[in-house]
């Protein structure tokens, strides 16, 4: 029971660290619950499927099918979150107006909020499918009963959800005139780590080079295996031993975030 | 606004100029073989040379997936029951790297030694 916990707290952590932060972005949008929630619920879908086709997807690609898998949907998302970062920015005044007049935050207009939805459902789609496999695995071979699976699964889904809970609202007791700039930092800086993941996967299936490899190793610090070396891996792509390639992938998202981001505020500020 | 679709775009081209060039990998590269039996990777240790390229192959004898699992070696990767995978390590400094398969990590635990 404690290691169905343990494995199901560990995928479901890095899906309610997307999620809080995505949550907390789009705090006071319109339809905010039923968009992520429909997210997660195409996300858990896929992630069955993405378990059933686990061999097919493996054996794809000259055997690199799971990298090329797994980099693809962590670029999609790092291009949605980053979209909505800029977009954000750009109606960056006409939010603000709304904030003055309804007193509430922060997206104005559904249009993010299925980019949203999507990133949430992609988090899902990718960890949901290892926890699945992981569940179907030890629902196959253990001797442990049904009911110990349940309690297990139960408990680990608990506390993964109880972590992005914390996050969330961790996240809105910030005052609302900083909030929209933490959470678009913090969307930014996920994205910067999801492309970081992408380049690791293609480093793995041979694509790209790894250039310097370690660039450092910053495990007697944090190390990724603890809970907080977790959730920072997640929140902003922590990485103990990153390869140089991901240091680029990292600067370079991050970078091309905040300078459209910038750019795109300047712009709104003139007179039209 | 048009960041997102350049960079995907950008993202895509280099996924799809890569794909060649890993079956590159597969010339003059040292092949090196491990099992998954009962959760238990057999052998244990695998010892590799340093500053190379090596192919490992994980074969999975088990019934149920196993998930290839190592932060030093930043490989994460499933053997569905009954496959084998391909994981391409290196080069490598010398060292001891643990891995695990992290659905049986009481068991399946093991090291990759790194000697020059």
């Amino acid at each position: 029971m404690l290691a169905t916990a343990i494995i199901v707290f560990r995928e479901v952590l890095e899906m309610a660290v997307v999620a809080g932060v995505v949550l907390a972005a789009a705090e006071g949008a319109p339809g905010r619950n039923r968009w992520v929630a429909f997210g997660m619920l195409v996300g858990l879908a896929g992630a069955g499927l993405v378990a059933l086709f686990a061999g097919s997807i493996s054996d794809a690609a000259e055997g690199m099918g799971q990298e090329y898998f797994n980099t693809a949907i962590l670029a999609f998302a790092a291009g949605l979150i980053g979209w909505t970062v800029i977009w954000m920015r750009q109606h960056g005044r006409e939010m603000a107006a709304k904030l003055k007049e309804t007193g509430k935050s922060v997206v104005a207009g559904e249009s993010p909020m299925y980019m949203l939805a999507v990133v949430v459902g992609l988090a899902v789609l990718r960890e949901g499918s290892e926890a699945v496999l992981f569940v179907y695995g030890i629902a196959l071979s253990q001797p442990e009963s049904v009911l110990d699976i349940t309690a297990g699964v139960l408990i680990g889904l608990a506390g993964g959800v109880m972590v992005g809970a914390l996050l969330y609202l961790g996240l809105l007791k910030i005052s609302t005139r900083h909030l929209f700039g933490v959470t678009s930092l913090l969307l930014a800086l996920l994205a910067a780590g999801m492309a970081a993941q992408a380049a690791g996967y293609l480093v793995a299936a041979g694509a790209l080079p790894a250039l310097v490899d370690p660039l450092w190793d910053s495990s007697w610090l944090m190390s990724q295996e603890g809970l907080a070396g977790r959730v920072l891996s997640v929140l902003i792509g922590y990485q103990e031993r990153p390869s140089a390639m991901q240091a680029l992938f990292y600067a370079g998202t991050l970078g091309v975030i905040l300078l459209a981001s910038r750019k795109a505020k300047t712009k709104s500020f003139r007179p039209a | 606004m048009s960041l997102s679709p350049t960079a995907s775009a950008l993202m895509a081209v280099v996924a799809l100029l890569a794909v060649p060039s890993a079956s590159a990998w597969a010339e003059d590269v040292a092949v090196y073989r491990i099992s998954i039996k009962d959760h238990h990777f057999v052998p244990e240790t695998v010892t590799i040379p340093a500053n190379a390229k090596v192919t490992l192959i994980v074969s999975n004898e088990d019934a149920t997936p196993e998930e290839f699992d190592s932060i030093p070696l930043r490989r994460e990767k499933v053997v569905p029951a009954g496959k084998e995978v391909t994981i391409l390590l290196g080069p490598l400094k010398p060292g001891s790297y643990a891995f695990t398969g992290e659905y049986h990590e009481d068991t399946a635990k093991g090291t990759v030694l790194v000697k020059e």
